[in-house]
């Protein structure tokens, strides 16, 4: 993807700096879509010259090499429309001048009323600093499909006052995409996800943009241990703990217990603090769920309908009733998600890990048959076959340990 | 050098010459070998120089038209949804010739099914057309 001269590069600093650049452009009353392309041109500029001479100060070249480009541009643009040019001489209104970089983009690239898929991409180049290849590679698609994509919401960007405060709540959720989609792909768009959720909460007091942060450092510290060497997946109970990151485990908890200080809880601080249960456990059996399951009961009580409005809760809390108050009544809390997931393979996972539980082999087999044949990634499809087989196995294994014994 | 497709099947195709469960049924070690057989064939592939894609696809499958100015799309799973054909997924692959492209998916199809014995599943072998006219002029 990079040429090999660039590796010499601190190419973390470099694209640290590309939101502050990017935000002093637009500040200036640039438009955001000539903004960032003139600044997307500059780094390419950079990763090609900075190995053989690097600048004194990063951020002023590549604020003044995206300057010129700003202007190149502007000028082949006047040559073609002259008639325009006097628009740009208007004075546009007052940018904010305060508050953070960061926060600034984030706000410009997460615009509700863009499709998730276009604040992803945006996101990830303009406050990012990723090439436009790069992610094309993380989302598997040609890299003219992706730049299409990227051009077309800046083009709905275009004249829109971007001064106005955004959304941090699809802020928060745009990252959590980038986070989620970033376990596959060739580039590590988890971490991403938490270099720019890192950012986020030095520029907010929000506890819910520190809930994100730890419910991201908090799983992502388990992501060792998650596929063995073949490539399949191993389910939490099975994962070596060793492997798991303590470091970030720490940094998980210390941001949470930060958060939760405040005391205005929110889905992500929830959901951190069940994955900061998971990873306090020094082995599965130790797993405190009683806990879990509180704080699950928090989690459905934030919305006025969970099993419509957040029906993953409702199914993680089956698992969690499953292990406090018995299998019988996980699985009946299952139940009453089987129309609205009924179709999903997770539902289908969830009752064969309950039936396991309870000890009903030949029922856990086919409900993991039935949710192999609804997965939609190959990894989750093939480890779904395999629990399918493993039940079957042992339930043979079962049966004739109890006709081997003597009358 | 032509590109083909190797077509793997849910169902369809020519009487099995094999009848085998659903994997979900098999033996752990026989999948296990079935699914180490599989990443084998893909870094050979890719190791021959011939690789270009692989892909699988789910089982649900949904018939689309359009249905008519101001009308929704018209959908159906399909006549007999049960017996139809149904793709599992594919291997595109580049090769020099269509004997090759055969040998392959000879080879593919020798994967170990129940008990470590060859699965002799059916493979549909399809050439892709080439988008660009081949450089030579027709006779």
């Amino acid at each position: 993807m990079i040429d090999e001269p660039t590796r010499r590069l601190d190419e973390g600093a470099l694209r640290a700096l590309v939101p502050r650049v990017l935000a002093g452009l637009v500040r200036r009353d640039e438009d955001f879509d000539a903004a960032e392309d003139a600044l997307q041109e500059a780094l390419l500029e950079a990763l090609r010259v900075w190995p053989e001479h690097p600048p004194r100060d990063p951020r002023a070249w590549l604020a003044t090499v995206a300057t010129r480009r700003l202007v190149d541009a502007r000028r082949s643009e006047a040559a073609r429309h002259r008639r325009e040019e006097a628009t740009y001489a208007e004075p546009r209104p007052a940018a904010i001048e305060e508050g953070d970089d960061t926060l600034f983009l984030l706000f410009c690239c997460c615009q509700p009323d863009l499709a998730p898929a276009s604040q992803v991409a945006l996101t990830l180049r303009a406050v990012g600093g990723l090439t436009t290849r790069e992610i094309a590679d993380a989302f598997y698609v040609p890299e003219a499909t992706m730049a299409q994509r990227i051009s077309r919401a800046k083009r709905a960007l275009q004249g829109r006052r971007l001064d106005q405060p955004g959304d941090l709540a699809v802020v928060l959720h745009v990252l959590y995409l980038v986070y989620t989609a970033g376990h596959a792909g060739r580039v590590d768009l988890a971490g991403e996800a938490i270099r720019l959720a890192r950012q986020l909460t030095l520029a907010t007091e929000e506890p819910e943009a520190r809930g994100l942060l730890a419910l991201m450092l908090l799983n992502h510290a388990r992501l060792p241990a998650r596929l063995d060497s073949e490539g399949r997946i191993v389910t939490l109970d099975r994962q070596d703990r060793g492997l798991w990151d303590t470091r970030e485990i720490a940094e998980g908890v210390r941001v949470l217990q930060s958060a939760l200080a405040v005391q205005r809880p929110g889905r992500y601080q929830v959901e951190a603090a069940i994955a900061a249960l998971h990873d306090d456990a020094a082995s599965a059996e130790e797993t405190d769920w009683p806990q879990i399951l509180a704080w699950y009961d928090d989690l459905v009580a934030l919305t006025d309908d969970p099993v419509r409005q957040d029906p993953a809760a409702v199914l993680g809390r089956a698992v969690a009733v499953g292990h406090v108050l018995g299998a019988a009544a996980g699985l009946r809390e299952t139940e009453r998600l089987r129309e609205v997931l009924g179709e999903r393979h997770r539902w289908h996972a969830v009752r064969g890990h309950l039936h396991e539980l309870s000890g009903d082999l030949p029922a856990a087999a086919t409900a993991y048959a039935d949710a192999a044949r609804r997965a939609t990634d190959v990894a989750e499809r093939d480890h779904l076959v395999r629990q399918a087989a493993r039940a079957r196995a042992a339930e043979r294994c079962r049966n004739s340990r109890l006709t081997e014994r003597p009358p | 050098m032509p590109k083909y497709l190797l077509l793997k099947h849910y169902r369809g195709g020519p009487e099995p010459q094999r009848p085998v469960p659903p994997m979900d049924q098999w033996a752990p070690e026989d999948l296990e070998a079935h699914m180490a057989f599989l990443k084998h064939v893909s870094e050979l592939l890719e190791a021959n120089g011939e690789y270009v894609d692989a892909q699988a696809l789910t089982p649900a499958r949904t018939w689309v038209r359009y249905g008519g100015p101001d009308a929704a799309p018209v959908t159906t799973d399909g006549p007999l949804p049960e017996t139809s054909d149904l793709v599992a997924g594919w291997y595109m692959i580049d090769v020099e010739s269509h004997e090759r492209a055969v040998e392959l998916a000879a080879y593919v199809s020798s994967g170990p099914g129940p008990g470590g014995e060859p699965l002799y599943e059916w493979i549909g072998v399809r050439e892709v057309m080439s988008e660009a006219p081949s450089e030579t002029d027709p006779a």
